[in-house]
């Protein structure tokens, strides 16, 4: 496979996808049919290149695989792209769920369907670039575009509110982007280059850190997002549809947490450690808030959305405990929410589509007619509670068990959490699925069809499989955080050390 | 042999949620072809009428599900037994490694089998009891369309237990420890349609994870001192912690004192013990199998397997089993107060194992780990068996479960009564039978005690004996006995149950009779420490289980008086004179409410943490999210720059072409300025 730029085929073949499509014509049924197939073909495909970067992917080295090298913008800036232990899940990941995603919009999409799957296939190469890029401006450039065709996703085929929605969302992330802009251009006049990897070997000075260690701040906690900066999340998943909802809680959230381990620990290692009591106040204060928050709801997405914020609190938390369980377990739970809340939110899209209502209080007893719908959102509702044997727990175990090495106030109360996600999502499960079914509009509700059980079973399997058997992922990242954290140790030791020698 | 007894469950219970999920499918074929929410409403009468054939569809006796679960669990006991004389009487501890679950850095915890003493003790509980809930249960269920669903449950919780009792680690403890928090809230909640049980069984489920929120701090406490999750080398280890302090939120505490605090937590949640306890009486809104198996005889007691298994660090924590010994006695008998009030025939027991785990947690809190143990054993034979019999009686008077709608049962329904009468005996201490044994193992452990409460525990244990013996008799005689209360439309259905439930009974009653006979050499005679091995490790002050066996003639037979006492108060108010309970209600209405309420403790929880927390919840998402955040922040932007908003609003044509332009603009802008950076430098 050497020679061939595998990332670059992966990261762009999407847009070729998309350019397919635009280039069919008319708007009969037949040419929409094409369009949902080259859509689902291009994705699926997508993922299976993908999985050659795992097949290929060297499990010992703790650096970056599959690097290519471009010239590209004068001599600082070049178009590199790589893997490591870190972002390589991230990538299959976002391939992984594309076709679910493409799916999950066969039919409950009707209006604008090529633009629809085109704005989807545009997405998927910026996310997957986001993962590969590495170069700070590329890196950037990605994780900038990709807001674009969310923007429009969720502007255009979104809920009653979507403008409303869209708008937040675009605004929030504004302001978090463009102080990134400004901290990489500081970095590139500091540093003289954007390549990550020598960013990453190179030591700034510990006073520009902690400026540069909040321009980024800014952007990933809008990301993540991290409480207080988390309202636009609510609103825009109510708005999204279906599809959007499982991308956006699955794969853009992520992107802040990656960029943590990416920028945020390893380039600044001493502001990290002088800001992490910040973000365990913040991590905690998302966890137990949210969860409150999540149990109040009356909307089913708004509740699934609620309860993202107070599971990436748990990552938030684990990346900054600066350990090799809290960041394992951060990626952990990362990868685990991706599908679990992905899942969570197709399990919403089939209801959705037959009631149109995200309302709560017009459920109730859907256990009656939907048995396997209920088993499925049985495995996805304890998966978020984080019960044992679901991917939920090993992410939550480990991010807690880090949390209290260093400091045991922060795991009391993150470990609240698990109590309370208990409370809300039992909670919502019985309204919706449990009880009588006494609502007459639900009498004649359907169970799943074919389309959706394809869906959602791959999804039940890898949610119970990670559960019992987390090592694929736990081996895979394993060297690269070992490296990450031996790193930051070794700087805040060199750091520490300094500062005695100076007094 | 050992994974064979674990895992045969686990296949049992994936098969029948397969007939499940199949029969499920068959039930609404229309599902599959008509899932797109289109045009339903023209299938809506179909729909309909095939929805209420549900209840119909499968009513032609039991089925491969019931049969394939109880096959699997019935070799599964008769593999642990197996395992419990090979084990149990000479052989070494196995470990059997089973595949790797987690490493990460210097955390790595396996799947892995420890089968020990105490382990293959747990093994036949759990197996023996669960294959005869499951025969039972064959019998229980006949009437309910929702069998394979039922037995499917029932095989996941036993699974989710032996996997709890097997446990190499903390952590594969606490799988199990929430594997069968699911499977009880599944079972709780099995019909759906009442309200009353979904509220119960998210009860369950929130109140345990309460005490697993303790759990999981003392998991997380063990790592940080041990640096290590697995039984071996903390035991191997755990004096090395004697002394050491741990910085626990501010404060400096002993390490030890810390780490079995926090564990207990989670015991007083699994075992509903005092403060915790509020779900165990609720839970009975289950099948009643599934109170007998799950709230009697095996989950419950798995906080009591718990702090047993965990001795070697509890016995260096002198504070920590103080605290135990006061919790179990407290709980032995606040339970038996509320229980000789209740009406309900479940309730009853409910609060009544309540106040049994209280005297298994004094046994521990005393260092009687034995004594424990093997009141845990002879328990759950005579707590299934009160159950099960309930079972019985509940069948048999058309799902009745008040006791003042019952009585005069006794011709009716003779081999329950005596089988009933049976348990009672063993519960209450008759003597010879297995309660009389092993509780009063436990009374007298308590005397012979030094520890700080070893006097309170001993006083409110011998007081707790009188009052279990007053509610099990008052149970009886309501029941059985005196003149019919219910109507004479019940009173005519009523039957005595099929021999496929009656056999389970009856061999239940033999071990409640005998089995503390049987086995007393073995787990609290003189060659305990032959069988124990090193399942139990013991301080080396700890003589208790000798010096329990040198207390005085008066105090060996002064629970054996307070179970007279009990009986013949039992007796003088609900047969003799039934006009004094009556009377003495009238008299103390302030207690008696007290009692009937519970001491109040739902409303009190509500009042302080459930009402509370939502009201916390609205306050955080109206005002917090809302006002503050929201209105502070995006809104209050977008108010202020209402004219570009309104801009933004015109801009945002709906046409591809033009935010492709603007994504256009923008890239080529941003690219542009990067070149002249970049070439300026």
């Amino acid at each position: 496979m050497s020679g061939w730029p595998l990332l670059s085929v992966v990261t762009f073949l999407p847009l070729v996808g998309a350019l397919f499509i635009f280039a069919i014509r008319g708007d009969d049924e037949i040419s929409i049919r094409n369009a949902r197939y080259v859509a689902l073909w291009t994705t699926i495909l997508t993922f299976i290149l993908s999985l050659f970067i795992w097949f290929g992917f060297d499990y010992e080295n703790p650096g970056f695989q599959f690097v290519e090298e471009t010239e590209w913008l004068g001599d600082a800036i070049s178009y590199r792209m790589g893997v490591d232990g870190i972002s390589v899940l991230f990538v299959i990941l976002s391939t992984f769920l594309m076709p679910f995603c493409i799916l999950a919009s066969w039919e409950s999409v009707r209006i604008r369907v090529k633009e629809y799957m085109i704005a989807f296939l545009v997405l998927e190469t910026m996310m997957i670039g986001v993962f590969t890029a590495l170069d700070a401006v590329l890196f950037y450039l990605f994780f900038e575009a990709g807001l674009i065709p969310m923007f429009i996703i969720i502007g255009v085929w979104g809920g009653q509110r979507r403008v409303y929605a869209s708008f937040k969302f675009f605004l929030y992330t504004l302001v978090g982007s463009l102080l990134m802009l400004l901290a990489i251009m500081a970095m590139y006049f500091t540093a003289g280059t954007t390549d990550i990897p020598t960013l990453l070997a190179y030591d700034f000075p510990v006073e520009m850190q902690y400026w540069l260690w909040l321009a980024f701040f800014a952007s990933f906690a809008v990301k993540m997002p991290m409480w207080p900066v988390h309202t636009w999340l609510p609103d825009a998943h109510v708005e999204a549809p279906t599809a959007g909802s499982v991308i956006l809680a699955g794969i853009l959230l992520k992107m802040g947490g990656y960029g943590f381990l990416r920028f945020s620990l390893p380039m600044f290692p001493d502001a990290s450690d002088y800001f992490a009591p910040l973000v365990f106040v913040l991590s905690v204060v998302a966890i137990i808030y949210t969860s409150l928050v999540a149990l109040r709801q009356e909307d089913i997405k708004k509740l699934i959305a609620y309860s993202s914020v107070a599971h990436m609190g748990f990552v938030t938390m684990g990346i900054f405990t600066g350990t090799v369980q809290g960041v394992q377990g951060g990626i952990f739970q990362m990868i685990s929410h991706g599908i679990v809340s992905g899942a969570l939110f197709l399990c919403v899209g089939v209801v959705y589509d037959r009631m149109h209502t995200r309302e709560i209080a017009a459920y109730g007893g859907l256990i009656n007619r939907m048995p396997l719908y209920a088993l499925a959102f049985l495995v996805f509702t304890m998966a978020n509670v984080g019960l044992p044997g679901t991917s939920g727990f090993v992410g939550e175990f480990l991010t807690l068990i880090a949390a209290f090495q260093v400091n045991t106030w922060v795991a009391f109360f993150a470990t609240f959490g698990v109590i309370l996600s208990a409370g809300y999502a039992l909670f919502l499960y019985r309204r919706v699925i449990f009880g009588a079914l006494e609502k007459e509009s639900l009498r004649s509700i359907s169970d799943l069809n074919w389309r959706e059980i394809a869906v959602l079973a791959p999804l039940v399997v890898l949610t119970i499989l990670f559960g019992f058997w987390p090592m694929p992922i736990l081996d895979v990242t394993g060297p690269a955080v070992t490296q990450l954290v031996d790193h930051y140790q070794a700087a805040i030791e060199g750091g520490a050390s300094v500062a005695a020698a100076i007094k | 042999m050992y994974s064979a007894i674990v895992f045969l469950p686990l296949i049992g219970a994936i098969i029948a949620g397969a007939i499940t999920a199949l029969g499920a499918a068959a039930r609404h074929p229309e599902g599959r072809r008509l899932g797109t929410g289109h045009g339903h409403h023209a299938h809506a009468t179909v729909a309909r009428s095939s929805h209420h054939d549900d209840g119909h569809h499968d009513h032609h006796g039991p089925g491969a599900a019931e049969y394939i679960t109880t096959g699997a669990l019935i070799l599964s006991a008769i593999l642990s037994w197996v395992a419990f004389f090979t084990v149990g009487l000479g052989e070494e501890p196995v470990h059997v490694q089973v595949m790797p679950w987690v490493v990460s850095g210097d955390l790595a915890f396996d799947w892995a089998f420890r089968i020990d003493t105490l382990t293959v003790v747990m093994l036949v509980v759990v197996t023996t009891v669960s294959s005869l809930v499951h025969v039972y249960s064959i019998g229980y269920m006949s009437h309910d369309a929702h069998r394979p669903r039922f037995f499917a449950y029932l095989s996941l919780f036993t699974f989710a237990m032996l996997m709890l009792v097997t446990a190499d680690n903390l952590v594969q403890l606490f799988f199990g420890w929430e594997g069968v928090g699911l499977a009880s809230y599944l079972l709780i909640g099995f019909w759906y349609t009442r309200p009353s049980a979904n509220a119960a069984a998210i009860k369950a489920f929130v109140v345990n994870r309460v005490g697993d929120f303790g759990f999981s701090l003392g998991i997380f406490a063990v790592f940080l001192v041990y640096g290590s999750v697995n039984f071996e080398v903390i035991f191997a280890n755990a004096a090395d912690a004697e002394g050491m302090t741990l910085s626990f939120l501010g404060g400096e505490f002993d390490a030890l004192t810390v780490i079995c605090l926090l564990l207990f937590m989670g015991a007083m949640g699994k075992s509903a013990q005092f403060l915790l306890h509020t779900w165990l009486p609720d839970a009975m809104e289950g099948p009643t199998p599934v109170s007998a198996l799950i709230h009697a005889a095996t989950m419950v007691t798995a906080g009591v397997f718990m702090v047993t298994r965990l001795s070697p660090l509890f016995e260096l924590a002198p504070t920590a089993l103080a605290f135990v010994t006061f919790i179990g006695a407290t709980t032995a008998l606040f339970a038996a107060t509320i229980g000789l009030v209740q009406n309900d025939i479940k309730r009853v027991i409910a609060y009544s194992t309540c106040s049994q785990l209280g005297y298994m947690f004094v046994a521990i809190g005393v260092g009687a780990y034995g004594a424990a143990i093997f009141h845990l054993f002879t328990h759950a034979f005579f707590k299934a068996l009160l159950f099960l019999g309930s079972g019985s009686v509940i069948h048999a008077m058309s799902d009745e479960q008040d006791m003042r709608r019952m009585g005069g049962l006794r011709k009716h329904i003779p081999l329950t009564y005596w089988m009933m009468v049976i348990g009672t005996l063993a519960l209450t201490g008759f003597p010879f039978t297995a309660g009389f044994i092993s509780k009063d193992a436990i009374i007298e452990s308590a005397f012979a005690a030094h520890g700080t409460f070893a006097v309170y525990a001993f006083a409110l244990t011998l007081f707790a004996a009188a009052l279990t013996s007053f509610y099990s008799w008052r149970l009886i005689f309501m029941t059985f006995h005196g003149k019919p209360r219910a109507s004479a439309d019940v009173m005519h259905h009523v039957h005595e149950s099929p021999l496929v439930m009656t056999v389970p009974l009856m061999i239940l009653a033999v071990g409640a009779l005998f089995s503390g006979l049987a086995f007393q050499g073995l787990f609290i005679g003189e060659g305990y420490e032959d069988f124990w091995k090193q399942a139990i490790f013991l301080g080396s002050d700890n003589d208790i289980l000798h010096e329990m066996h040198e207390v005085s003639a008066l105090v060996v037979w002064s629970p054996t008086v307070a179970m007279i006492i009990g009986f013949g108060l039992a007796y003088l108010f609900y047969i003799r004179r039934p006009s004094i309970p009556v009377a003495l209600a009238k008299q103390f209405d302030l207690v008696y409410l007290f009692l009937l309420n519970k001491w109040y403790f739902d409303e009190l929880y509500d009042l302080i943490f459930v009402k509370p927390s939502f009201w916390l919840g609205r306050v955080f998402w109206k005002k917090g999210d809302g006002w503050l955040i929201d209105g502070f922040g995006p809104d209050g932007i977008s108010a202020r720059v209402l004219d570009v908003t309104r801009q933004f609003v015109r801009l945002q044509t709906g046409y591809l072409y033009h935010y492709a332009f603007a994504m256009l603009v923008g890239v080529t802008a941003l690219i542009t300025w990067y070149m002249f950076a970049g070439g300026a430098h």
